[in-house]
Order: structure tokens, then sequence, then C-alpha cells
């Protein structure tokens, strides 16, 4: 039985309050303010990496985020109280919840949802009356990440942004699609929406074959760039995908595409739309982070790079001088939860002065918008019944973000060892998936915003003691070289199982020690029961799919209790302002 | 020039070293003075340097650059571009170091031209590449790390 439109409006609102009555006054004087005084004469709202979650949703922030070499204690690497005292956020407040982890579950219930695309909605209407000189921006990560977003192929995702006012957007997560729904997508629904990538190439191959490529002289697949003017001065965004595109995800789902941070091209991007006449230079990237930050130090006359993937909200940005003078660099989070207001003051032809907030979207304190609202009923309706299974109860808080794993990735890698009978289990080190509160239901909805992968096959491996140190050092490395431009910007593999100790600041190969099963050391050359998901190569159809063997386990489970996530000892972190110890 | 007729052009160029390669030639007899089959057997990069330029005695230069990737998409094909201000050069030479057989790949250049060399390499795992280049009887390198990932974890 499907409820009515009144009541989904009824519940939409209180999404947020697990079950209580509305109520913003526990709020009180939170300095979450959304009626932000105009400044300057033009406007950028962004938001990046909302992985599809159309409802609001509780997501909990990272405890521990640990940044290596230059990094050490800098935005983004900085968690709990060192965040709140970096950024100077009161302890306690709603800020203090949307920004960190401290005190999840309590905050959870104080405060309520965070994020929807109803509630997103109504605040960007907002923002854009009192701004009408602005654009908005999608980072991307916006067709993956849910249940209905896989079932509709991305569809729900590209009609939702229409809907909701997208002008730009990029992409990563979009590409596992294939290329033919890409290309069906940009080509044929995407419109008005432009999607812009400057660094993916046709491969020589799929050039001499005669593939498809917004130009076919430079190679460039997409529209890198488009000039708009807002309050008559020519502003120019550059589209950054992600870089690691065919590293992290299955190569073959892409393989005419070519990625890479190509920032030498960016530099020529940047010089061609100015000599255009842009008076603004905005880069929207999938980088992530770290790797924006060191864009920033090279390229030249970027004004501000609107920047996502590795999830992190940033209440400022962070100033970054290079040779042509100086570049701002944002990043808006995840999940819907964050919207990004660069407001500009655009004099003599170049950008003299800014205002920036990153606002938490809270859905106890925005109404829904009823247009959203209503089109987010319509495309729930049809797997309704599929998305409200419950599979299991919890009595544990159940999340994912951090370096090395999260209480629902010990699900995860429990079901796999238990339901494969499997040695070890790894699952990847996605940082998207929501959070779950002690005595809630976990949905198949739930299970699907953990798993709602293109390439969701489970693998059962035989590997040996050595190929399993060298995998995860490999993947370690992704995660902690000191150098942004190797770093692939997802978090650890997360292990099941066997047991090790890691010292992030150490050279490639030397991180890891201390391996052990059942309390005995790895042995190189014996060979273990690996069970995985998501493997990034084709995999055989018969495979079971990961959300059916969690959910074989859950349904056997019934109950989830004291999840202890098998976080490795890690080494030389105590005085990391990126690590904190969970008491 | 449109990039898809130069990419025709370009493989038409390389055909010979296609056909030596898939074995329609046989390397050994038509191309037996150049063939350096000393240095592709070299297990060590300094033994594939002396047998291709007669010297293992090598300095670091800025007249020579390298465009690759930083992680490789395919450690089976890496493309690698060595690019040299260099004048008069002789010869150019790709080692990927930790590969069982470092020495990938090496050209000699005649009449003193200067040097652009594209190519794929193919990689077994993360090792700096040393590009050289020979010119005016000195040999010079440059080099870059290039990352060869199992992957499969990005956020």
């Amino acid at each position: 039985m499907s409820v009515s439109r009144r009541e989904f409006m009824r519940l939409l609102a209180m999404a947020g309050a697990a079950g209580m009555t509305v109520n913003s006054s526990v709020f009180g004087d939170s300095g979450v303010e959304y009626d932000l005084p105009s400044f300057g004469n033009l406007s950028l709202l962004h938001f990046t990496d909302c992985h599809a979650q159309l409802m609001p949703v509780h997501f909990r922030e990272p405890s521990i985020n640990i940044g290596i070499g230059d990094a050490f204690g800098q935005p983004p690497h900085v968690v709990g109280e060192h965040f709140l005292k970096h950024f100077d956020v009161a302890r306690g407040s709603a800020k203090a919840h949307a920004f960190t982890f401290l005190d999840f579950e309590a905050a959870a219930r104080k405060y309520g949802k965070v994020g929807g695309f109803a509630h997103l909605a109504t605040l960007v209407k907002r923002l854009k009356a009192s701004r009408p000189n602005s654009l908005l921006l999608d980072g991307g990560d916006t067709w993956q990440g849910s249940a209905t977003s896989l079932w509709t192929h991305g569809q729900d995702m590209v009609d939702a942004c229409k809907l909701l006012g997208v002008d730009i957007m990029t992409g990563h997560w979009e590409f596992t699609y294939g290329m033919d729904r890409v290309r069906e997508i940009i080509d044929e629904h995407l419109s008005p929406i432009e999607f812009l990538a400057q660094n993916v190439m046709l491969t020589e191959d799929a050039s001499f074959e005669g593939k498809p490529a917004f130009d076919e002289e430079s190679g460039q697949v997409f529209k890198p760039f488009t000039i708009r003017e807002m309050n008559g001065i020519p502003v120019g965004i550059i589209g950054q995908a992600f870089p690691y595109t065919t590293l992290a995800n299955p190569r073959y789902m892409m393989e005419d595409w070519s990625f890479g941070i190509r920032d030498e091209q960016c530099q020529e991007m940047v010089d061609v739309v100015r000599a255009d006449g842009a008076q603004v230079i905005v880069l929207l990237s999938h980088n992530g982070m770290d790797v924006d930050l060191k864009l920033a130090s090279r390229v030249t006359g970027i004004d501000v790079i609107l920047g996502g993937h590795t999830h992190d909200g940033m209440p400022k940005p962070s100033l970054v001088n290079n040779a042509g003078g100086k570049t701002l660099v944002v990043n808006s989070g995840s999940n819907a939860k964050f919207l990004s207001v660069m407001d500009l003051d655009v004099r003599g032809g170049r950008v003299a002065d800014y205002r920036y907030r990153l606002l938490p979207i809270f859905a106890n304190l925005l109404e829904p918008d009823p247009q959203m609202a209503s089109f987010i009923e319509t495309v729930r309706e049809p797997f309704k019944q599929q998305l409200e299974t419950v599979l299991a109860t919890t009595e544990t808080t159940l999340y994912r973000r951090g370096n090395f794993i999260g209480t629902f990735d010990q699900v995860i890698v429990d079901a796999l060892m238990e339901v494969r009978g499997a040695d070890i289990a790894f699952s990847p080190g996605f940082r998207w998936g929501t959070s779950i509160l002690p005595g809630d239901p976990i949905t198949v909805e739930h299970l699907m915003d953990q798993t709602g992968i293109t390439y969701a096959k489970s693998t059962l491996t035989d590997m040996t003691g050595e190929m399993i140190k060298l995998v995860l050092e490999d993947i370690a490395d992704n995660l902690f070289n000191p150098d942004p431009y190797y770093q692939m910007g997802g978090d650890m593999v997360r292990v099941g199982g066997l047991r090790y100790a890691i010292d992030p600041g150490a050279q490639m190969g030397k991180r890891l020690s201390d391996l052990e099963l059942n309390g005995k050391p790895i042995d190189p050359v014996r060979t273990y029961k690996v069970a995985g998901w998501a493997s990034v190569n084709p995999q055989p159809d018969e495979l079971p799919d990961i959300w059916d063997v969690v959910a074989e386990y859950l349904r056997d489970r019934k109950v989830i209790r004291d999840m202890i996530p098998n976080i490795p000892k890690v080494k030389g972190v105590a005085s990391n302002p990126g690590y904190a110890v969970l008491k | 020039m449109k990039r898809r007729i130069f990419l025709k052009g370009s493989l038409a160029a390389g055909t010979i070293a296609v056909a030596a390669s898939a074995g329609l030639l046989t390397p050994t007899r038509v191309l037996a003075s150049a063939w350096p089959k000393a240095a592709f057997e070299s297990e060590t990069e300094a033994e594939a340097l002396q047998a291709f330029f007669g010297t293992s005695d090598v300095e670091q230069s800025d007249q020579v650059s390298i465009k690759a990737p930083l992680q490789a998409e395919n450690g089976a094909v890496v493309p690698i571009k060595v690019m040299t201000s260099l004048e008069n050069v002789e010869g150019i030479a790709i080692c990927a170091i930790k590969n069982p057989r470092p020495y990938t790949t090496s050209l000699r250049v005649s009449g003193g031209g200067g040097g652009l060399y594209s190519t794929r390499i193919k990689m077994g795992q993360t090792s700096p590449v040393n590009c050289y280049v020979k010119a005016g009887g000195k040999l010079y390198m440059a080099s870059q790390e290039i990352k060869v990932t199992v992957g499969g974890c990005g956020g």
C-alpha cells in the first residue's frame, strides 16, 4: 500500500526526527543560517558526491583521516576535536554534528537527518532568489550510491538534478554505467545540464577506430569548459573528472577513454578560457582535496576550485599560492549533506573579494520542496516494497567512513567470510555509504546504500600470504603516498579475519607488519581463501552479488550487536590531528 | 592536422616495427646490425647501457624531459614520450628499472637530429623509468616514477 502525497510530505518533514515531533528549537543559536546576506556580483552554488541520496540520511564523518608529509594536520586531515579547534566550531553544536563524528548517536537524535533533495531544493531556491546571478554546480558522484539510482541506471538522479536546476557537472562513478549509457544520458537526457571534463581523452586505439569525441582534434571525449555570462561578467568553468577512474573502477567499462590529472592540459584550458575573455575561472573538480591543493600550487590563473571526491566537508576554503597568484580550494562534503555558497565580487576584470559558507542541510530546519518531494515519491513508488524490506535490526551505530574500516564494513566482511566460507575478506575502501542509528531496522535500501554498484559480484580467490601483503601495501600506498598525485582518494581496503599493523608514514612496501590470522602469523607461501567484491576485472555472471551475500547474513543474524571494527594497529599517529582514538 | 589522420600516419610509419615483432620479418636478419640483443637481454641497467651506448657513465639533465602517466592505466602498455632540447642526438633508450630485464626500447638517430620519441612500454610493477639520450658523445638522463597499481579502491 502506498502512502498518500500528504503522508509522504509529513514523513519527509519529520525525516530527521526519528519519530519525534519536528522541533527546530533544539538548534538554538547554532550558527546554521540559511538566509545569508548576499555579497558581490555573482555566486557559485556547489554540491558534490551526493551519491544519489534523494532522501535525508544520517552520515557519520570520519574519526580517522590521516594526513602524511605536508598534509599533516592540514585540512582536510583534521578530525573530531582537532577539527573543532582548527575551524573554530562550538562543541556540541549542530555544526559540530554536521562536520565531525563527535557524540554521533546523541547528536544525530538531537539534530535529526541531513540532506535530502527536497530539502536541498528548498535551500537552492532560497539562495537563488537572493542571488539572481548564480550557477549551481555539481561535482559528480551523483548517479550512483542508492538502490533507485542503480535500478534506474542513473535516470532518477539525472531527472532530479534537472529539477534541482543544476547548470554544470563533472563525473566519476557516472562512468561505471559504461560508455554507452554515459553517452546516452549526455546526448539524450542531460540537457540543459552541461557535462564537462577536460582530462578524459580517447585512447589512441579508439581514436583510430573513429569512436566519438567532443573534440576530434584534441581527443577530448567531453566538452572541456564553458563560459557563462553572469551579471555581464564572463565566467569560465572547466571540468575535471576523477583522474584515476580507470584504476579505481573497472577499466573495461570505459576502455575507449583515458583519464589522468593532466595538469599541463588544465593550464592550457585556463589560458584559452582567459584569452576568450573570462574574468573568473572556476575548476569544477573531482580530483579529491589533496590533489586539488597540489594542482592549485602548479596551475596558475584559477580563481576557485570547487572540489569533491574525498568527501571532505570543509567550512573554510584553503588559499593556495602559485606563480600567478592565489587559488581558493573548496571541498563540499558528500551525501547532499552540504551546499557550498561562494559569493564573488568581481571588479576591474578580476576577483577582488569573496565570502564563502558551507551550509549543512538539516532536514529539520528546511521545509521539503513540494515539487521535488513529489518527484522523489514518484521515483520510489515502483520499488517501495523492496526498499522497505527489513533484513535485521541494529543495536549499534552502523557507518562506513574512515581510513580503515567502519562498523557497516565489518558487517560486510563478516558476511563474506561466513557466507562464502573464507579465511579472510576484503571490502573496498569506498567513502560513500550512509549511517544507521541503534534501534533502527536495516532495510534493503540501507544495504544498497553500501553496495549499489554495477560490478557487485562477490569473488572467492586463493591468495598466498605474500600476495595478500603485496595487495594491502599497494592499496595503502594509494592512500598514504606523500605525493597527492599518486593518491587515489579512496580509503584502505576493509579487511576481515586478518589483523595487521600499519605505519602510514613508512615507504611503499614497508608500511604493513604483524599480519596475523587467528593469532598466527600469515605464512607468505601458504594459500588462504579470500572473499571480496567489486573486482575491477570482469567476473562470471553466476557469482553471487554482494547484496545477496550480506542480506543472507543479516536475515540469519536478525540483530546486529556490538560491532567492533577491525581497525589495524596504526603506528606513528599519536599526535596526528587526523587520528582520534574511539572510547 | 587532424589527430585521427596524424595517428593513421604514425601507425603506418610504425609498421616496420609491428611487422618485426609479429615475426613477419626476422629481426636478426633484416636488422642484424641494429638489433641490440645484448642490451635487451641485460639484467641490469648498467649492462644494458654499456651494450647499447658503449658507456654507462650518465648524468642527470634537465634538457631531457619525460611525458608519461604518474599511474599507469594499464601496465601492459604504458605510453611514454621522451623529449630533448640537446643537439646532435645519437640515440635514445628507456629502462624500467624494476622489470626483470629493464631495457625496454631504444633507437639510434642518424644525421644529428633533435629528439621527440614516443612509444609504449610494458611494466611489471611500480618502478622508476629512466630515459637516456646520447648527444655529442655524452649520455644524459631523466627519470620518473610510474606506478603500476592493482587498484580497485577509489572513493
